[in-house]
């Protein structure tokens, strides 16, 4: 675009508005700089710091580079533990987006049909962004606790109970089963839904859905009012507007919030420590908590690595279609 | 008008830029000499452990000699001593233990005046946060001048980081007033590296002595007698068995007793040295069936539980009994809980006789920035005094077996006879017999074996993780 | 608003809407009350099974206590999180306007660059930042956590502020070239002004996510006198066993700064999201 306008201006002012130009450039360039540079050191240095040592054979305290291939990921992918890991992070992330995402635009076409209050309602969904995952995790993991139930129910049974609703207590955080389970001959974990997970989906989409409604919330206010008043008058039903308008206005906004919401999911880890830790068994661990015990309680540093890289892997998977998309709504720009 | 601002702005990004790529600069050389700090640190330790076996006194000086950065630590430790610093890391945070830490640090700064202690503490994750915090200040370089470890097996995931101890031992005369047996059991390839200073029971069945008493029970002394309470409480609609799992080591913890009562302690001993064919006893496989057993008498919700809240089921006389080491007795305490009225004890089942110990340690950084005074820290950590200030509050019993036993309450002072009377077995679940990467293993294999009973997959996964227990 | 005169106005889906709306509030809102319930009771009364029943009395002993643990912890928080937020968002908006309007050939793949940082897992990179920290010096240091913190911020305050920007008119920076304005003139005057909306909205994600944030300040501060907030609540707990009193009390008094922010400021969130900061 620039040499379009270099064109009108006369050869003198060609040179100096290219060279106004280069130096306005590396201006820009230099502004990016310290961001590059620190982008640069503490994420790709670190990741190729992960990458070497998945290939070592550090365990225990003291460093130790001795080369050793893709052993720690042979060994990682043989264990039961990391096997149901994946398992569990690709049933949380899923739920955890489409929970959001159903959620969050349930609300903001709730808050905004403009009703009387809705700055309050708005403020109360809003406000669990606010709070810590640790702190969630702690509540919830309290009200999931399902206690000796029936006859002895503690937290969201207690309260089942007293409303008289005993058929719907659940074991909750402490549910082993996995849904539906089937085993493939060469998975060494069920596959399935952990149902263990559900809750914790429950604490996390009670975090994150405020902020998937404002999403949608601004989202929504940016469609032109005329666009669905002309659907309208043509004889379309609020539903088909919905369908027809609205949701494929909304497009970008999903796919934005799914950015965020997928790298909050796949790096879990706060909330699963102090909501189950885990448990049962592994029904809720998840690759996060997976390298920090591998890392610091086992001091098995370089499978802690391997695992850390399968999970950049894993993000990049999820990442790398929304940037093409990205590039390509950009040249249609 | 433009112009000078452009420049001035210029200039303050240039700035900006510079020092940003000077502190980005910086680390690669602060990696060389990490490295080199790191790898001669390894070199060091592997002179000292040649050297250990001829003399304690030779190795310490091959140390010394070995690695520069220590005795350079040394000299400016003890220059500054009288009015240095001192950096004591643990994860006791608050309530008994927090109290029983700063009683110790009273003692301490009465015998050096001028020394300012830094207390820190890291809590959460049950201890899983301090090791992360620990685990990468050793390998950033930035040791703590002395920082809490499980006495025992677990100090050999630490060894190439610790001075040894067994000539200053020998200097403070503890190798004269702890027992024998656990001199032993707290050697790594010969060397003594930390100072314990107090001992918990791992082995301990706490029960509601209402429930049995309404129940014409008597703490069962046999597995057999377990079974049979187990029952009579079942029939009553109480849960005869509290476990928990929130925290990770519960599963783990039970199921080290019921090892232990099925082994016996030297055979129990043995299954942590490494050897595969301690594991290969049929009776490995019957403590397993035991275990499955007992989890059938236990609660249903356990791994959504602490240890805590099982303890409490216990004192509410919803669950008649439980298996946790003995800072359960002080849980029960602080709720208010009356000794033999509200919770009684015992030896876990089966295991009579035998005291299952456990035990907090501190040991001495390598290159410590304040050796001198983190020596100091280990006297008074290992003294008559320290351990006399520090057990009462914190719930246990001390490492020596001189204390005044007039200063410990009822449940301490049969602990301390128990101590001095039965055989010795360590904890796997606590450090005792166990490294840092066989623990992890350990207890989350059994608290899979907790929720889905597979024995098959706990054998695979256990077999999978001896190898661990000598790294 | 025309639309609402269009269409009849209707009286039953209105009360079906308030109802549907309070249900979820409910939601919303059960785990505060029941960590405001549970901080007022006494370690005695804290008791899984009876976690519904309100307090006794009203005892204001677990926020002394966790006031009395975590109190200087707070202004290291606030030491922390100030400088920290403002830095990310200067950062961020020269990135954001870098890549958005002063497209060079990769920066694209720069941007594309920049933004994977996002997805990082910490965990993993905990010993090479402590030994990158040391070698600068700032190991253990409040100076230090910002740094970290402004260093993983700038993934989403660039994806914010450069999302932003791409909807600023392209003509509006021209003209302002054309007027002869350079790099900074056009930032000042042109581009500065119109992101106001984009400050508040990285201002409060960055604001919350540092207070929140408990790993880093876990690992890089050593020394209990510069610890954040989030560490102070999780050394209310022992190891051993922990008085769910004192501690809900205490995640309470940490949340409240960050419940402030968006009561007070999340009008201006959401008037930010709408701006286009977030629209993809």
């Amino acid at each position: 675009m620039s040499h379009a306008n270099i064109r009108e201006f006369a050869p003198s002012d060609v040179a100096r508005r290219r060279r106004w130009l280069t130096r306005d450039r590396l201006i820009a360039l230099l502004m990016l700089m310290p961001s590059v540079v620190a982008i640069a050191v503490f994420v790709y240095g670190f990741i190729a710091w992960t990458g070497y040592i998945s290939l070592t054979a550090w365990s225990g305290i003291a460093p130790d580079y001795t080369f050793v291939g893709l052993e720690n990921y042979r060994t990682i992918f043989r264990s039961v533990r990391f096997q149901t890991d994946i398992r569990n992070t690709v049933v949380f992330t899923l739920f955890f987006l489409l929970s959001n995402l159903i959620l969050g635009l349930v609300l903001a076409l709730l808050v905004d049909a403009r009703v009387k209050g809705e700055a309050i309602f708005r403020s109360i969904y809003l406000f669990p962004m606010a709070v810590s995952f640790i702190v969630t995790g702690v509540a919830w993991s309290w009200i999931f606790t399902p206690g000796n139930f029936p006859s002895d129910p503690t937290g969201i049974n207690l309260l089942l109970d007293r409303l008289g609703l005993d058929a719907l207590q659940s074991a909750w955080i402490t549910d082993k089963r996995v849904l539906p389970e089937f085993r493939p001959s060469w998975a060494r974990t069920k596959l399935g839904v952990p149902m263990a997970m559900l809750p914790v989906v429950v604490a996390a989409t009670w975090q994150m859905s405020g902020f998937t409604m404002a999403m949608y919330l601004a989202g929504l206010r940016g469609i032109p009012e005329d666009l669905r008043e002309a659907a309208r008058v043509d004889g379309a039903s609020e539903w088909q507007v919905f369908r027809r308008i609205t949701l494929p206005m909304l497009q970008p906004v999903t796919l934005s919030a799914v950015i965020i919401l997928g790298h909050i999911s796949l790096k879990i880890f706060d909330l699963i420590m102090t909501m189950t830790g885990g448990g049962p068994g592994n029904a809720t661990d998840v690759p996060g908590v997976f390298v920090y015990d591998i890392t610091f309680n086992a001091n098995k540093i370089a499978q802690g690595a391997a695992a850390a890289i399968v999970m950049l892997v894993m993000v990049a998977v999820l990442i790398v279609p929304y940037i093409v998309y990205n590039a390509r709504t950009e040249v249609e720009r | 008008m433009f112009g000078t601002r452009r420049w001035t702005l210029l200039a303050a990004l240039l700035t900006l830029v510079s020092v940003i790529l000077a502190s980005c600069g910086a680390p690669a050389d602060t990696g060389t000499t990490g490295n080199t700090g790191t790898t001669g640190s390894p070199a060091a330790s592997t002179a000292a452990a040649t050297n250990a076996s001829p003399s304690a006194a030779a190795s310490t000086a091959a140390t010394t000699s070995a690695s520069p950065s220590a005795a350079a630590g040394t000299t400016a430790g003890s220059a500054a001593a009288g009015a240095g610093k001192l950096e004591i890391f643990s994860w006791w945070t608050n309530g008994g233990e927090a109290d029983g830490l700063n009683a110790m640090f009273e003692v301490y700064k009465q015998q050096n005046p001028g020394v300012d202690i830094v207390n820190a503490t890291v809590a959460g994750g049950a201890g899983t946060n301090a090791k992360a915090v620990l685990q990468t200040r050793l390998a950033g370089g930035q040791p703590p001048d002395s920082w809490q470890v499980h006495a025992g097996r677990e100090t050999l995931s630490y060894v190439d980081n610790l001075e040894p101890l067994t000539q200053f031992f020998k200097e403070q005369g503890f190798d004269k007033v702890m027992p024998q047996l656990l001199l032993d059991q707290l050697q790594i390839n010969g060397e003594i590296y930390t100072v314990p200073v107090n001992i918990h029971r791992s082995n301990m069945l706490w029960y509601n002595p209402k429930v049995f008493q309404d129940n014409n029970l008597q703490p069962p002394k046999t597995m057999e007698e377990f079974f049979t309470a187990a029952d009579a409480l079942k029939a009553k609609n109480i849960t005869p068995l509290a476990v928990g799992g929130k925290d990770g080591f519960e599963a783990a913890h039970l199921f080290e007793s019921v090892l232990l009562a099925t082994l016996g302690p030297e055979d129990y001993t043995k299954l942590w040295t490494g050897d595969a064919t301690a594991w290969a006893d049929p009776r490995v496989a019957q403590a397993i069936e035991t275990m499955s057993r007992m989890l059938s008498y236990a609660n249903e919700d356990r791994s959504a539980i602490g240890w805590s809240d099982a303890a409490q089921r216990v004192l509410d006389g919803k669950a008649g009994m439980t298996i946790m080491g003995d800072w359960a007795e002080g849980y029960f305490l602080s709720k208010g809980a009356k000794v033999n009225t509200d919770f009684g004890y015992a030896a876990a089942p089966g295991t009579d006789g035998v005291f299952m110990w456990l035990s907090d340690s501190f040991g001495l950084a390598k290159g410590a920035p304040h050796a001198e005074a983190a020596r100091a820290w280990l006297a008074v950590a290992g003294s008559k005094e320290g351990q006399d200030a520090f057990n009462p509050k914190k719930g246990s019993i001390p490492a020596r077996t001189d204390a005044d036993k007039s200063l410990y309450d009822e449940y301490l002072q049969w602990s301390m006879e128990q101590f001095a009377s039965n055989t010795l077995a360590p904890s796997a679940t606590h450090g005792a017999a166990t490294t840092n990467a066989f623990q992890q293993t350990w207890s989350n294999s059994l608290e899979v074996f907790s929720s889905n009973l597979d024995v098959e997959e706990l054998i695979a996964t256990l077999e999978d993780a001896i190898g661990d227990l000598s790294q | 608003m025309s639309t609402t005169a269009l269409r009849p106005v209707r009286r039953r889906p209105r009360i079906w809407l308030y109802a549907i709306m309070i249900v979820f509030a409910g939601f919303y809102l059960l785990p505060i009350f029941l960590l405001l319930i549970t901080s007022f009771k006494s370690f005695e009364e804290v008791s899984l099974s009876r976690m519904w029943d309100l307090p006794r009395g009203l005892h204001f002993q677990s926020f002394t206590r966790a006031w009395e643990a975590m109190g200087s912890s707070f202004i290291n928080s606030l030491q922390l999180v100030i400088p920290a937020t403002i830095i990310s968002c200067i950062l961020g908006s020269l990135n954001g306007y870098v890549l958005a309007k002063w497209k060079f050939r990769g920066s694209d793949l720069i941007f594309t660059a920049i933004l994977f940082g996002m997805f990082i897992p910490y965990q993993s990179v905990l010993i090479p930042l402590v030994r990158v920290l040391s070698g600068m010096g700032l190991y253990g240091s409040i100076n230090g956590l910002i740094l970290v913190h402004v260093v993983y911020g700038i993934p989403i305050t660039t994806l914010i502020f450069r999302n932003y920007y791409a909807s600023v008119p392209t003509e509006l920076v021209e003209a302002g070239k054309i007027d002869g304005a350079d790099f900074f003139g056009i930032y000042r005057h042109i581009m500065f002004p119109l992101s106001i909306p984009g400050f508040v909205v990285v201002a409060i994600w960055q604001f919350t996510s540092i207070w929140n944030e408990f790993l880093f300040g876990l690992i890089i501060t050593s020394a209990p006198e510069k610890r954040p907030v989030t560490v102070a609540l999780q050394n209310l707990s022992g190891s051993q066993f922990t008085q769910w009193n004192v501690q809900m009390a205490g995640a309470l008094l940490v949340a409240l700064p960050t419940l402030l922010v968006y009561i007070f400021l999340g009008r201006y969130f959401l008037r930010g999201l709408l701006a286009g900061s977030l629209k993809g």
